[in-house]
């Protein structure tokens, strides 16, 4: 098991580590001719902060009960996700660039049955907060202390679905629910303020009765400190980000929601990256 | 089987279910969507509040909540209407419950034409067809109170998830207590050499109905309980239909998609047989009493009877 006391926490060891992930998801999505690099890009801090600094986990031991869950609601940041439990020790580096094909344990959306680390199969969005509440509420009924971690996108928040669990969680008193959004402002088709506006965010979840918190999502140790808060409601981080982070020809651009580099935007990218 | 001509609406049988499944099992948690007092499950929450959770109306919330309940080792049934039960949650349904193959047991309660007087917005009857296209999803469609109760029993003891399809209006009953249920395993309740009629839910009562005026006019049918609507009970219908010369289905479900479809399915591949399929034909519901709403469909001992004729008659 990797315990708190293990884990270097300054923000150099976090920025090396992060620096790797988003090589590993450029190289994964180019390789694999299909995925969704802006969305995976924007929420490497918030992983690599969760998985090495925050969450009780055993790399060794994946179904250990008292492990912290983890629900990747926005799926399509699978490669992200796998980079991180490659990292973690999970399974060999290698296979993460067997992602998307035919076989692959690397199913395109987090597939639980198929690789040892996924708490829950994510993809069709506006899903997972529902399935972290009900986690939630399991672990309060079992008298389990395990936390259940739940990275949501911007995008995903105009679900309907994600507001009915919103109204839930503080019923349930799911002081065990931690909550990021990875706010990067940009869904496939454009800006989210156009297509279709989420703002203002801090009083919504406020007025839905959970504890609210915006940090910079780029930042290993303000997350860390938001995440290593406990509060008597559940909590929502809103970590503002930039969708594409760390290659200049993505950032901020919606093509780059869902489309693969080519050899010479993969080069690019990783000099950018080095 | 034990003749007993009480009438029940097969609702009391998933309440007594869900309470003696609440004794037998410390992980039995009940998740309801405001309608605990309308399906009368609100008495498994008054026995163990610990384990009732009341999310009100919204369907989706509750069967990702299930998902998560069952994923931490909980067996969790929710309950809601049939027609929001399934169809408002029904990506849920498919991505997280069956994507992960969870025990999540769904209660669809007024299913069919049940609700009568609500009409077509609250009858369920696309329910069945929706649930039996998910793969591993076991779809047990009970056709009185104490089979009902028995199918909930049963569930605990399936692995993945599960619909129970109930309904509002008192049908007659047909079994005792305890009789046993399991997926895949139908119930031959009448045998007959001419013909097979194969029916679930409110429809199993008329079906033995239409068999006993059928064998007053001299035409002997099987009677097949196929409470189990997936998996079907293939071997079941193999050997009641050697030598019929067809089968009539009846539900109170659309005709497209449901028991019909499965038995056609089955048949048209392992035996083909003239088939009559009796059920809604491709219309949305509306007001009036089910017997009314029913009789207007050919749902009914004499719809069935009347198929029945029909498909017996020699082909030009």
């Amino acid at each position: 098991m990797v315990s708190q006391a293990d884990r270097p926490g300054p923000d150099g060891l976090a920025e090396s580590r992060c620096r790797l992930v988003r090589r590993r998801i450029v190289e994964m999505i180019h390789r694999a001719g299909s995925g969704h690099p802006g969305g995976s890009l924007s929420c490497v801090e918030i992983l690599v902060v969760l998985y090495c600094e925050v969450m009780r986990h055993d790399p060794g031991n994946p179904s250990w009960e008292g492990r912290d869950r983890f629900v990747l609601s926005k799926g399509h940041a699978a490669p992200a996700l796998y980079a991180i439990l490659a990292l973690c020790g999970y399974f060999p580096e290698e296979e993460l660039f067997t992602l998307r094909r035919f076989g692959s344990r690397l199913q395109g959306h987090p597939h639980r049955q198929s690789l040892p680390g996924l708490d829950c199969s994510t993809g069709s969005l506006g899903q997972g907060l529902s399935m972290a509440a009900g986690m939630a509420l399991a672990l309060k009924l079992k008298g389990s202390d395990s936390r259940v971690f739940c990275l949501m996108g911007d995008g995903e928040l105009q679900e309907g679905s994600v507001w009915e669990a919103a109204m839930s969680a503080p019923k349930l008193g799911l002081s065990n629910l931690k909550v990021v959004v990875d706010l990067n402002g940009v869904q496939l088709d454009g800006p989210t303020s156009g297509i279709m506006p989420l703002e203002p965010l801090e009083e919504k979840w406020r007025t839905f009765r959970w504890r609210v918190e915006r940090v910079d999502g780029h930042s290993p140790s303000e997350l860390c400190r938001a995440l290593r808060r406990t509060e008597p409601e559940p909590t929502i981080i809103l970590a503002e980000t930039v969708k594409g982070k760390g290659v200049s020809f993505m950032e901020g651009d919606c093509l780059w929601h869902g489309r693969a580099p080519n050899r010479e935007e993969l080069d690019t990218a990783l000099r950018e990256l080095s | 089987m034990i003749p007993n001509t009480a009438m029940r609406p097969t609702r009391d049988g998933y309440v007594e279910g869900l309470l003696a499944a609440g004794e037998r099992s410390p992980r039995v948690v009940v998740l309801d969507g405001d309608v605990g007092r309308s399906t009368g499950v609100i008495a498994f929450g008054d026995r163990f509040p610990d384990r009732y959770w009341n999310l009100g109306i919204a369907e989706q919330n509750i069967a990702g909540h299930a998902a998560g309940l069952a994923l931490e080792g909980f067996i969790p049934f929710y309950s809601t209407y049939a027609v929001f039960a399934v169809g408002r949650a029904l990506d849920q349904i498919r991505t997280a419950v069956c994507g992960m193959g969870l025990p999540v047991r769904i209660g669809g309660a007024h299913g069919g034409t049940s609700v009568g007087p609500d009409g077509g917005t609250h009858q369920a009857l696309e329910d069945i067809a929706q649930t039996r296209a998910l793969p591993g999803m076991t779809v047990l469609v009970p056709a009185d109170a104490n089979q009902t109760r028995e199918a909930v029993l049963a569930s605990l003891e399936i692995p993945g998830p599960v619909y129970i399809r109930y309904g509002r209006n008192p049908v007659p009953s047909i079994y005792g207590v305890g009789s046993r249920i399991a997926p895949g395993k139908g119930n031959l309740l009448r045998e007959g050499r001419d013909l097979a009629i194969v029916a679930c839910g409110a429809m199993v009562g008329a079906a033995l109905e239409a068999a006993e005026v059928l064998h007053g006019m001299g035409i002997e049918a099987s009677v097949i309980d196929m409470v189990s609507v997936k998996p079907l009970d293939e071997s079941l219908l193999m050997e009641v239909t050697g030598g019929v010369q067809g089968v009539v289905t009846a539900e109170d479900h659309q005709a497209a998609g449901g028991l019909g479809g499965a038995v056609a399915e089955f048949l048209a591949e392992n035996r083909p047989l003239p088939m009559r399929i009796l059920g809604v034909p491709d219309r949305f519901g509306e007001s009036g009493d089910p017997g009314e709403l029913l009789g207007q469909y050919m749902l009914s001992s004499h719809g069935i009877s009347r198929a029945a004729i029909d498909l017996m008659r020699p082909r030009k």
